[in-house]
């Protein structure tokens, strides 16, 4: 019993949380990973093209809700989204053609491109600052609880509770969703193909008759909706807030460039890798091991390696010590 | 010709201020400008000069800011006595720790040694903790409202700002032996990530540097202002130059900050202009300009890297604790990328990177525009709505976005001068 127990803690505490956030990173990682496979550089921007998708997506939310629009128990925002994605990719567009395209054209150094996508990210995070504020929204609504922790405990018995929230189980499914759509659009799909093609060997790709215009833009097509569904999702789970969007950059490239940058595959596990330690090191596992251990070996302190603010600290040693080790990522990404 | 130009006009900029605001608030521009030509001049030796791409500033410039609580805030003797040797004797078996591993990983090979340095990781981590984590608690219980730290050595303020610069370079060290040498992209990541753990630590580590209590009322190299005041010496002079007391005791206060910056800044300028006309200086950008050619010309390239990038850091930390000093405080709440890494990148390209004196002016140019933005931004909105209904909600939203104007002008302005002039204002020769 009280290792069910234990386990129904470890659930609630750290796998429910971890894999939901590490789908959210994978999301995000894809996108990082996508930009660096075909354009060839690192996009610093991605955080708030996130932001701004997430943002459009906001307003939608709040318009439909004052229309009176709604799910039932789902969010609203799940409708918003393909608004968001509209936004974001409009704003790349147009982005990558008064920007990006000019030092495409010119064969700029990747390094040259990152400071461009520098200054794109302050250009966004004005924007997102400028047409929604800075401060925290939450615009979820719905059914919070799928299971709520009480439910649980009545329905099992059991001591502990475990909550699963909608967002958590929306998160989850959406994501294999377009995690899926994703990978058969790259695998079966001419486009998705010629995508792969550009992005193995760019001279071969462009002799073949590839048009490279095209795959950039079908590229920031998908980055946009990935980045929109990432920000929506990981917004619904937490909440909306510019600044901290900006901050998921870190853990963003430490899941893709852990996995292997420029390898989607690799994206998704690094993202999970960066999520579950992330919330296994910063956890207080004292409930847990009381339930797991024998009583004399019950530990005294919260057992917590360290604490919730040091987040960041985690994807950057785990960051550190895959470079370190296997500099190309766990699988194998183009190292350059 | 270009170069004084361009250094008249952004003088000019800055006296303007002083005509049509206040010279209080053009002294403001001038030194927090002074302060921030030293950070570009620190990451324009990084990039101008060896190509290297550093996105952790904030870090290095919050520990430079620390280095000033360190130096010149009196000790608190009872949370010494509490938990100091606790402290000290964790933070010496924290690093006993990580050299064991290092040890064990380099003296060890096959199977044995992926488990047997995680073994001593896990091992010494649980010490540490238990040796550090009962200190950490005493001290933090010292009359927490105004003390629970260690506090600092007591000594003069200003040999924080050197000291600064080696905490600095103490962690360049560390990130750099890592990080270069893997890629470029790579150490961008690397000193973002180190940047936001060395906030982390500050806003945490209580017993350090009191985390989010911030310390405040740090000992200031200048006179007080109130003393100014009381002093009748100091009025009469004031009355002969036709100010009144106030007035003329913050503007005295504000030059004396602006002279040593200036100090500081001449100081490393000319330093950083000899580095880049000596021998040593057409190696880094021989470096830069081609890795390959250099090291097969039997250059250390990984080495001058390392070396690059620490002075480059140190400079930063000098910068942060020049700036922690001019506040009188230690906020770590109010470390931003965007402010502080970021900006300070704008500067250096804006200006010319590769460049000194283009970096210096960058940095002046740029603080200058991040201030004034947003009087300006005010008037362009009052402006754009003066036509709508007073209250309607456009038009207060308009006005309240204009503070986040300056990000969005920061960012265009760096896309134009990338694509218009992308070897800044003053081109490296």
């Amino acid at each position: 019993m009280d290792l069910l127990n234990g386990f129904v803690a470890l659930a609630n505490f750290v796998l429910i949380p971890a894999i939901a956030y590490g789908s959210q990173l994978a999301l995000g990682a894809l996108g990082v990973t996508l930009i660096y496979g075909i354009l060839r550089f690192s996009n610093f921007a991605h955080g708030d093209t996130m932001a701004v998708g997430t943002m459009v997506a906001v307003l939608a939310t709040w318009g439909l809700q004052a229309m009176g629009v709604s799910l039932g128990p789902l969010p609203t925002a799940l409708l918003a989204i393909p608004v968001g994605i509209l936004g974001a990719t409009a704003l790349v567009l147009l982005t990558d053609k008064y920007v990006y395209k000019f030092y495409r054209a010119q064969k700029a150094k990747p390094v040259i491109l990152v400071i461009v996508s520098m200054g794109v990210m302050f250009i966004y995070n004005g924007l997102t600052r400028i047409i929604i504020g800075p401060d925290d929204y939450r615009f979820a609504d719905g059914e919070r609880f799928v299971i709520s922790a009480r439910t649980f405990r009545d329905m099992t018995g059991l001591e502990e509770g475990l909550a699963l929230r909608t967002t958590q189980v929306i998160t989850v499914i959406t994501a294999i969703v377009v995690v899926a759509a994703l990978f058969w659009f790259l695998n079966k799909t001419r486009t998705g193909k010629s995508m792969r093609a550009f992005s193995d060997n760019e001279d071969l790709a462009l002799l073949s008759g590839i048009n490279p215009e095209r795959v950039v833009l079908v590229t920031w097509l998908i980055v946009a909706s990935l980045a929109t569904v990432a920000g929506v999702l990981y917004g619904l789970d937490k909440s909306f807030k510019a600044f901290t969007y900006f901050q998921l950059l870190l853990p963003i490239f430490a899941a893709a460039i852990v996995g292997g940058l420029g390898n989607p595959l690799g994206a998704i596990a690094g993202g999970f890798v960066i999520a579950f330690s992330e919330v296994g090191i910063t956890y207080a596992w004292k409930k847990v091991l009381t339930y797991m251990l024998p009583p004399a070996l019950e530990p005294e302190g919260l057992v917590q390696i360290l604490s919730t603010e040091y987040k960041f600290a985690v994807s950057f040693v785990i960051l550190v010590i895959v470079l370190l080790f296997r500099p190309t990522g766990l699988f194998r990404g183009k190292s350059l | 010709m270009r170069t004084v130009l361009l250094f008249a006009a952004v003088a000019g900029l800055i006296l303007g201020t002083g005509f049509l605001q206040s010279w209080n608030s053009a002294l403001l521009i001038l030194n927090m400008g002074l302060i921030s030509a030293v950070m570009a001049l620190g990451v324009n030796l990084q990039w101008g000069l060896a190509g290297l791409f550093n996105v952790g500033v904030m870090g290095f410039v919050a520990l430079g800011g620390l280095a000033v609580v360190l130096i010149s805030m009196p000790p608190v003797s009872a949370a010494w006595q509490a938990g100091g040797g606790g402290i000290l004797l964790g933070l010496v078996l924290g690093a006993a720790t990580i050299v064991a591993a290092v040890l064990v990983w380099s003296r060890t090979s096959g199977k044995m040694r992926g488990w047997g340095t995680a073994a001593v990781l896990l091992v010494g981590l649980v010490i540490y903790r238990m040796v550090l984590d009962p200190s950490v608690e005493a001290v933090e219980a010292v009359d927490p409202a105004l003390a629970g730290y260690l506090g600092g050595l007591g000594l003069p303020v200003l040999l924080a700002w050197p000291v600064g610069g080696l905490l600095a370079a103490g962690a360049a060290y560390v990130i750099g032996k890592t990080a270069l040498g893997l890629r470029s992209d790579y150490l961008a990541i690397a000193t973002l990530g180190i940047a936001e753990i060395i906030i982390a630590i500050l806003k945490n580590e209580d017993w350090l540097a009191r985390g989010v209590k911030n310390v405040i009322g740090l000992p200031r190299p200048v006179p007080y202002e109130v003393d100014l005041q009381n002093d009748p010496a100091f009025v009469e002079r004031a009355a002969g130059f036709g100010m009144d007391a106030t007035t003329a005791s913050t503007v005295y206060v504000k030059v004396e900050y602006g002279l040593l910056f200036a100090a500081v800044l001449i100081v490393l300028l000319v330093l950083a202009q000899l580095a880049l006309n000596s021998p040593w200086g057409r190696m880094m950008r021989a470096i830069r300009d081609n890795e390959t050619a250099a090291r097969a010309m039997g250059k250390d390239v990984t080495a001058r890297h390392l070396q690059v990038f620490i002075l480059g850091s140190a400079i930063c930390g000098i910068a942060g604790a020049m700036m922690t000093t001019l506040d009188g405080q230690l906020t770590p709440g109010s470390y931003q990328p965007l402010r502080y890494t970021f900006l300070i990148w704008v500067m250096v390209i804006v200006g010319g990177s590769g460049n000194n004196l283009g970096a210096v002016l960058g940095g002046f140019l740029i603080w200058f525009l991040w201030v004034q933005v947003e009087p300006m931004g005010h008037l362009l909105m009052s402006l754009i709505t003066a036509g709508m209904a007073d209250g309607s909600w456009l038009k207060d939203h308009l006005l309240d976005s204009v503070q986040h104007m300056r990000l969005l002008t920061m960012g265009i302005i760096l896309l134009l001068v990338l694509r218009l002039n992308p070897r800044g204002l003053l081109p490296e020769r």
